[in-house]
């Protein structure tokens, strides 16, 4: 048993550490450690700044322009990354749809749009959910009926993240009706500037546009962008979520989150004593902080174990590393006290000259609190994730 | 990084398992805990035709030098077994032995199976506190003189030798002036009252009265017992989360198949979305605890290795020894619920291993003592951002 990483770990991580310090702009760090709202700009940079050094894709096999890397060097590069504080890679593309294209996608599918999306040409969006199909995804309603080469979309997705930006939407839709509910479901690509498609914003408690509605009305989709075979989008659905997942844990963001959370605490007062001096705050602080470092050997645990399938046990990840981050936003507010009620739009969208707040540390914590209410919801809500250990784990 | 255990370590475990399982039966147990010694000759002989008694002990007096991550293999074992042997307060004694240095007689009888030791330390007022010590040593000549009372020592009354802590200088609370002795328990004025707990293990006693002590039963320098004290507590921490561990897998397993046997309504209860849920969340627990333990143990290992310094030990066998102590009290908790009536009644596994893991929570600190020690070791306050 040795838990310390390999001398090749070592060097590679030096090698990453050296490239975040070189190349990541001092603007993009600040906007990210200060949980300050980035936009479109933010990450398409981020990404070309990545794609440039080939490694915008750390997922990726080498056949697609991937750097091939081993499981351990993603996570190290995860960590790097959190701990320098750059944007995170914006999932849907890199890590969501092109795994399926490259598992279940035709050729053509294969060599137009895997070079676009490690470009970054492209915004992807996710179209899974819908009003009346959250946790009970399959019962999505979206049709999408065969007429001549064309596919016709009606129907509604929602919290359809960031696909206000949107270029494409990769979207689970109803091919038949008259199947049990996952055997009637394709995987299709749609580009969002077809005629018939209306995106809706949707303001979340946090008075943040980060997710949408999004409306097809007799949206004309290509044959072509139907991606494997039709009635077959829910094991590629299901493939999706077996696919790379001990970064939901996101260890490393949670790590340099409590950094913060100490800093704020040993610069706040109680009693003319820092804050973390405070037995009552400390006990709190140091309760999560070895509930993080069990976090990131079970992490390891999983990346270590070649005969896991990281499939079924990203749930406990998932389930742990949100409850940690959700707690780190909750111990930061308490921290900051009073200095976290103020709250100015304008200072979140980086325009701290032109805000009333003065406090760059406490500013945001209320509304980043507020906002990782939804880590637990997205994704598989926590108790769907209980359901997957329990029944895939344990058998029950 | 490797998180496999050596084929010897497997093979070790592989054996006490099929021994626990042939003849440490439950029936087998409950028999021993009924029997007026509380332990069996019978396994203590096993054990250590096993290796046990000689595996972490010295190269040099018949031991095997075995680390905390063999041990972590052992304990695991002993842990799923529910053995109530006094293996772990042997060890825990000889590894005051082996840090003091100068015990290599007591430390080779102890290896070859035929000497059980017992720490005594605690004392009324002492809570988890093992600084915390009012019986006293005062030289008499050469040698010391003892007195005092020591509370609750695990397998007093089975052990041949005491390892015992007193204060030679100081005041109670102090970590300068303790000094560290092997007393035969037997020796005059020393008085042992054996007692159970509900776990099935003895606990003891021990009144010290005018004990005379020679000066080569001294256990490492006058004064300084401390530096041994505090780094066996973190060792046996260690090993207490090692056997813990075990007995919440037993206990975790046992719970699952209930889940899926036993039925109401037509159905097995595992059925149940709110015990389903249960069971998940008990799951989660379990795995971070095994990962808080396997951490402890490396990190033991490590510093007796010497490449890992005693901050970093003491603040990663304080992070487990609480995390442990978390999840054992929610897997016992929760274990006990699920098995409904049957769970708290003493016919089954389940309540056993529940009492145990409620006294391991008890043993060298509690969960509010380690978060209080991890709380003071450097790099909790200080830690800057990376």
């Amino acid at each position: 048993m040795d838990l310390t990483y390999s001398g090749d770990d070592l060097a590679f991580r030096d090698q990453v550490r050296a490239f975040l310090a070189a190349e990541l702009p001092a603007d993009l760090r600040q906007k990210v450690t200060n949980h300050l709202r980035l936009r479109k700009d933010d990450y398409v940079r981020w990404h070309h700044i990545l794609a440039r050094q080939g490694w915008a894709a750390p997922g990726w096999p080498r056949e697609y322009g991937g750097p091939g890397w081993t499981p351990v060097q993603r996570h190290i590069f995860e960590e790097e990354c959190a701990r320098a504080g750059t944007p995170p890679v914006l999932p849907f593309g890199v890590n969501m749809v092109a795994p399926v294209i490259m598992a279940f996608g035709s050729q053509a599918q294969k060599d137009y749009y895997l070079p676009r999306i490690l470009a970054c040409e492209d915004w992807w969006c996710q179209g899974y959910s819908e009003p009346g199909a959250g946790s009970d995804l399959a019962a999505l309603k979206t049709t999408a009926v065969r007429d001549g080469d064309d596919y016709v979309v009606n129907g509604q997705k929602t919290w359809t993240t960031l696909a206000q930006y949107a270029d494409m939407i990769f979207c689970l839709v109803r091919t038949d009706a008259g199947v049990r509910k996952q055997e009637g479901i394709s995987f299709l690509l749609i580009d969002m500037h077809t005629p018939g498609i209306t995106v809706r914003p949707i303001i979340m408690l946090d008075e943040d546009h980060e997710v949408n509605e999004v409306f097809f009305d007799d949206v004309r989709v290509p044959v072509a962008n139907l991606v494997g075979a039709e009635n077959q989008g829910w094991t590629y659905a299901k493939y999706l979520l077996g696919h790379e997942r001990t970064g939901i844990a996101a260890v490393g963001r949670s790590r340099q989150e409590l950094a913060r959370l100490k800093a704020l605490a040993r610069r706040e007062h109680k009693d003319g004593a820092p804050l973390l001096r405070d037995p009552l705050f400390a006990a709190k602080v140091a309760d999560l902080e070895i509930e993080l470092m069990a976090l990131e050997m079970t992490v390891l645990r999983v990346l270590a174990d070649p005969h896991k399938a990281p499939g079924p046990e990203a749930s406990m990840l998932k389930v742990r590393g949100t409850e940690i981050q959700q707690r780190l936003s909750e111990l930061m507010v308490e921290a900051a006290g009073p200095l976290a009620l103020p709250f100015d739009p304008v200072y979140l969208e980086g325009e701290r000259e032109h805000s009333v707040i003065d406090d760059d540390v406490a500013a945001p914590l209320l509304a980043h609190y507020f906002n990782f209410r939804k880590t637990s919801i997205y994704g598989g809500s926590n108790e769907i994730q209980r359901n997957i250990i329990a029944q895939m784990i344990l058998g029950l | 990084m490797d998180f496999d255990f050596k084929e010897e370590q497997l093979q070790l475990a592989d054996a006490l398992r099929r021994w626990i399982a042939r003849d440490y039966t439950f029936e087998a147990r409950r028999a021993i805990i009924a029997s007026p010694a509380g332990v069996s000759e019978a396994a203590w002989r096993t054990l250590a035709e096993l290796g046990l008694t000689a595996l972490p002990l010295p190269e040099a007096h018949g031991g095997f030098d075995g680390d905390a991550a063999d041990m972590f293999v052992v304990m695991q074992e002993l842990g799923r077994g529910l053995v109530v042997e006094p293996y772990f307060a042997t060890m825990l004694a000889a590894e005051c032995l082996r840090r003091g240095g100068r015990q290599g007689a007591l430390l080779e009888r102890v290896a070859g199976g035929g000497l059980k030791l017992a720490c005594a330390l605690g004392e009324r007022q002492s809570r988890h506190d093992l600084r915390d010590i009012e019986t006293r040593a005062t030289r008499d000549g050469a040698g010391w003189r003892l007195n005092g009372e020591k509370k609750v020592v695990l397998h007093g009354a089975q052990a041949g030798m005491l390892v015992v802590s007193a204060r030679s200088d100081g005041a109670p609370r102090d970590e300068a002036g303790i000094t560290l002795f092997a007393v035969a328990a037997d020796a005059p004025g020393v008085t042992v009252r054996d007692v159970r707990m509900l776990d099935g293990q003895r606990a003891a006693d021990v009144l010290l009265r005018d004990v005379p002590v020679a000066s080569e039963a001294q256990v490492g320098t006058a004064d300084a017992g401390w530096t041994i004290l505090e780094a066996v507590a973190d060792y046996g921490a260690g090993l207490l989360c090692a056997e813990a561990l075990g007995a919440m897998d037993a206990l975790f397993g046992a719970t699952l198949d209930y889940l899926k046997t036993r039925q109401q309504f037509g159905v097995p209860i595992g059925k149940f979305q709110a015990l389903q849920h249960r069971m998940a969340d008990m799951y989660v627990h379990l795995e971070q605890a095994r990962s808080m333990a396997l951490l402890a143990a490396v990190s033991l290992a490590g510093e007796a290795r010497g490449d890992g310094a005693a901050a970093g030990r003491r603040r990663a066998v304080a992070a487990a020894k609480y995390r442990v102590g978390q999840a054992a009290r929610f897997v016992g908790q929760q274990a006990i619920q699920l098995h409904g009536g049957m769970g708290v009644t003493d016919e089954l596994p389940a309540s056993h291993y529940f009492k145990r893991l409620s006294t391991i929570a008890l043993t060298l600190g509690d969960c509010d003592h380690h978060l209080a020690r991890f709380i003071a070791q450097p790099g909790f306050f200080d830690e800057e951002a990376a």
